[in-house]
C-alpha cells in the first residue's frame, strides 16, 4: 500500500548515501524511524536486520511472510525474526511491493544464473562479507548473512507457481521506511548486480536517513 | 520410477518425529507419503563445511519457480546442487512458510507436552530442527529457510498465501537424487498453515537407493541453462579445485 511519509529530510539526525556497490551498517534503536532512499530508480537495496542485543535473532522472511500470509513487503508490514518477534514495521512506501524471496546475487550464484565467466563480477554477498571482516564489533560472520530483503525489487510470484523478475517498480525518490520495535543492525548491500533487467544493468547510490 | 535403483535401506519415521541422515553423493532418498497429508521440515548441509547449506531464493530463483516438483534442483548458497527432484507424484512442495513453533501449535491445537503425554506429546518443527542441529554443533543462526514437502501454497496475484489441502494422498512419493554427500535434517511436524482442527501426525517411509548415473541427456540435469551451470559446478567440486 502507498503511503506517504510526513518527515522531513531536513530534520533527520543522519543521512548518509551509499554508492551502488558498496554495504552500509548501522545500528538503530528502538523508536527510530529508519528510510531507505532510492535515490535514481530501479534500484535494489539487499537489507539484513539484526537484533543489536543478540545477533542470533535476525530477521526472517519465512516468518515474516507466513505471519501476514503474504509474500510481500509494504506498508504495514512487520518484519519478524525467527524467534517470531517484531524487529520493525513498515509505516511508509512510495514504492508499494517489496521481494523477499529472491534472496541476493553473490558470485556463486551468479555463476548459475548467468555464466561460470562471470563468476569474479561484484556481489551483493561480497559487500557482506566484507562487511562482517571490517566490522568485528558487531559480531557478526557468514552464518549470520542469510535470506534477505530486497527493497524496490519486484518479483511477483504466480498462480500456477511461477517466479518471475518484473520491471522494477520504483523510480527516482521512491522510499521505504522503517520504525524499530528493538534495538537493530541494519546490514545493506546496494545491489552491483550489471546481469539484471531490475536496475536498468545501471547500479545506482541509495540514501539511508534516520529519525529519532 | 526409472531413475530409483537398487534399495539399499528403508525405515519409517512416525508424524511429530525428527531425525537426520548424511546421504552420499549417486544415492537416491525416497520420501513416501504413508497416509496422506504428510509434511516434512527439510534442511541440508555440506558436511564437509557446515557453512555451505541449503538456500531456498537461490533455488527458486535460479529456476524462476515458486513451487518445486521434478525436474528441480535443490541448491546450496555456493551455487551447488545438493540434489535433483528425479520423480515427483505430488507436483508441488513449498520452501517458504518455515516451521510450526510452540506458540503456533499451543494456538492451533493446544498444547500436549511429554509431562502428560509421554511419547504422544505435540512437538513442533522449529524445535524439532534445533535439535537435529545441536548434534553438529549448529544452532538457530543455521536454520535457513526449509523444504515442506508434500505441502502446497499458493499465491494470487495480491500475494496472499493459500493452503491448499489434500494435496499429497497415501502412497505419493518424492525421489531426491544427491549430486553432492549431504548432511538431511528432517522432521515431520505438521505444516505451520495447516488448517486440520486435530494434531496432524502423519508418519512418513523414506528409502535409501542406489541411482542411477546421470546420463548426458538427465532430465533435471537439462531442465534449464541454469541446472546446467549448476551441474558444472558440482563437477569442479568434486575435481577439487574449490573448497
Amino acid at each position: 500500500m502507498i503511503k506517504q511519509s510526513s518527515l522531513l529530510p531536513e530534520q533527520a539526525v543522519f543521512r548518509q548515501v551509499v554508492p551502488a556497490g558498496d554495504y552500509f551498517i548501522k545500528t538503530i534503536a528502538a523508536g527510530e524511524t529508519v528510510r531507505i532512499l532510492d535515490l535514481e530508480g530501479n534500484q535494489a537495496a539487499d537489507t539484513l536486520f539484526y537484533n543489536a542485543a543478540d545477533p542470533a535473532e535476525r530477521y526472517s522472511a519465512m516468518d515474516t511472510i507466513r505471519e501476514q500470509g503474504n509474500v510481500y513487503l509494504t506498508t504495514g508490514s512487520r518484519l519478524r525474526s525467527n524467534e517470531g518477534r517484531v524487529m520493525l514495521e513498515i509505516v511508509a512506501d512510495t514504492c508499494g511491493r517489496h521481494d523477499t524471496l529472491g534472496g541476493a546475487c553473490a558470485t556463486e550464484s551468479n555463476t548459475v544464473r548467468y555464466a561460470l565467466e562471470k563468476k569474479c563480477m561484484h556481489a551483493c554477498r561480497d559487500s557482506w562479507m566484507l562487511a562482517v571482516a571490517e566490522h568485528e564489533e558487531f559480531g557478526l560472520s557468514k552464518r549470520d548473512i542469510t535470506h534477505n530483503i530486497n527493497f524496490f525489487m519486484n518479483v511477483p510470484v504466480t498462480k500456477d507457481g511461477g517466479l518471475t523478475f518484473a520491471d522494477g517498480i520504483s523510480a527516482p525518490g521512491k522510499y521505504v521506511e522503517l520504525k524499530a520495535a528493538m534495538d537493530v543492525i541494519v546490514l545493506i548491500s546496494n545491489c552491483p548486480q550489471l546481469n539484471n533487467p531490475c536496475n536498468g544493468y545501471n547500479p545506482t547510490p541509495i540514501e539511508v536517513l534516520v529519525w529519532n | 520410477m526409472s531413475e530409483a535403483g537398487t534399495l539399499l535401506y528403508e525405515d519409517e519415521l512416525a508424524g511429530a518425529c525428527h531425525w537426520s541422515l548424511r546421504m552420499r553423493r549417486g544415492t537416491l532418498l525416497r520420501v513416501i507419503d504413508k497416509e496422506g497429508g504428510a509434511n516434512v521440515g527439510m534442511l541440508f548441509y555440506n558436511p564437509e563445511n557446515l557453512l555451505e547449506q541449503y538456500n531456498a531464493p537461490d533455488t527458486l530463483k535460479c529456476q524462476h519457480t515458486f513451487k518445486l516438483t521434478t525436474g528441480h534442483c535443490l541448491y546450496s548458497d555456493m551455487g551447488r546442487i545438493f540434489c535433483s527432484i528425479v520423480a515427483d507424484s505430488v507436483g508441488w512442495h513449498e520452501t517458504v512458510c518455515g516451521n510450526t513453533t510452540r506458540a503456533i501449535v499451543r494456538n492451533k491445537w493446544g498444547e500436549k507436552t511429554y509431562q502428560d503425554y509421554r511419547n504422544d506429546w505435540q512437538k513442533n518443527g522449529y524445535d524439532s530442527f534445533l535439535v537435529e542441529l545441536a548434534k553438529y554443533g549448529l544452532g538457530k543462526q543455521d536454520m535457513a529457510a526449509n523444504l515442506n514437502l508434500f505441502s502446497r501454497i499458493e499465491v494470487n496475484e495480491a500475494g496472499d498465501l493459500g493452503y491448499i489441502e489434500g494435496n499429497s494422498k497415501a502412497g505419493d512419493y518424492i525421489d531426491l537424487r544427491f549430486e553432492m554427500d549431504t548432511l538431511v535434517i528432517l522432521h515431520t511436524c505438521p505444516h505451520p498453515l495447516n488448517p486440520a482442527t486435530e494434531y496432524p501426525r502423519k508418519p512418513i517411509q523414506y528409502q535409501i537407493r542406489q541411482a542411477a548415473p546421470v546420463a548426458a541427456d538427465d532430465y533435471c540435469r537439462n531442465a534449464c541453462a541454469e541446472n546446467q551451470r549448476g551441474f558444472k559446478n558440482n563437477e569442479i567440486y568434486h575435481l577439487g579445485a574449490r573448497p
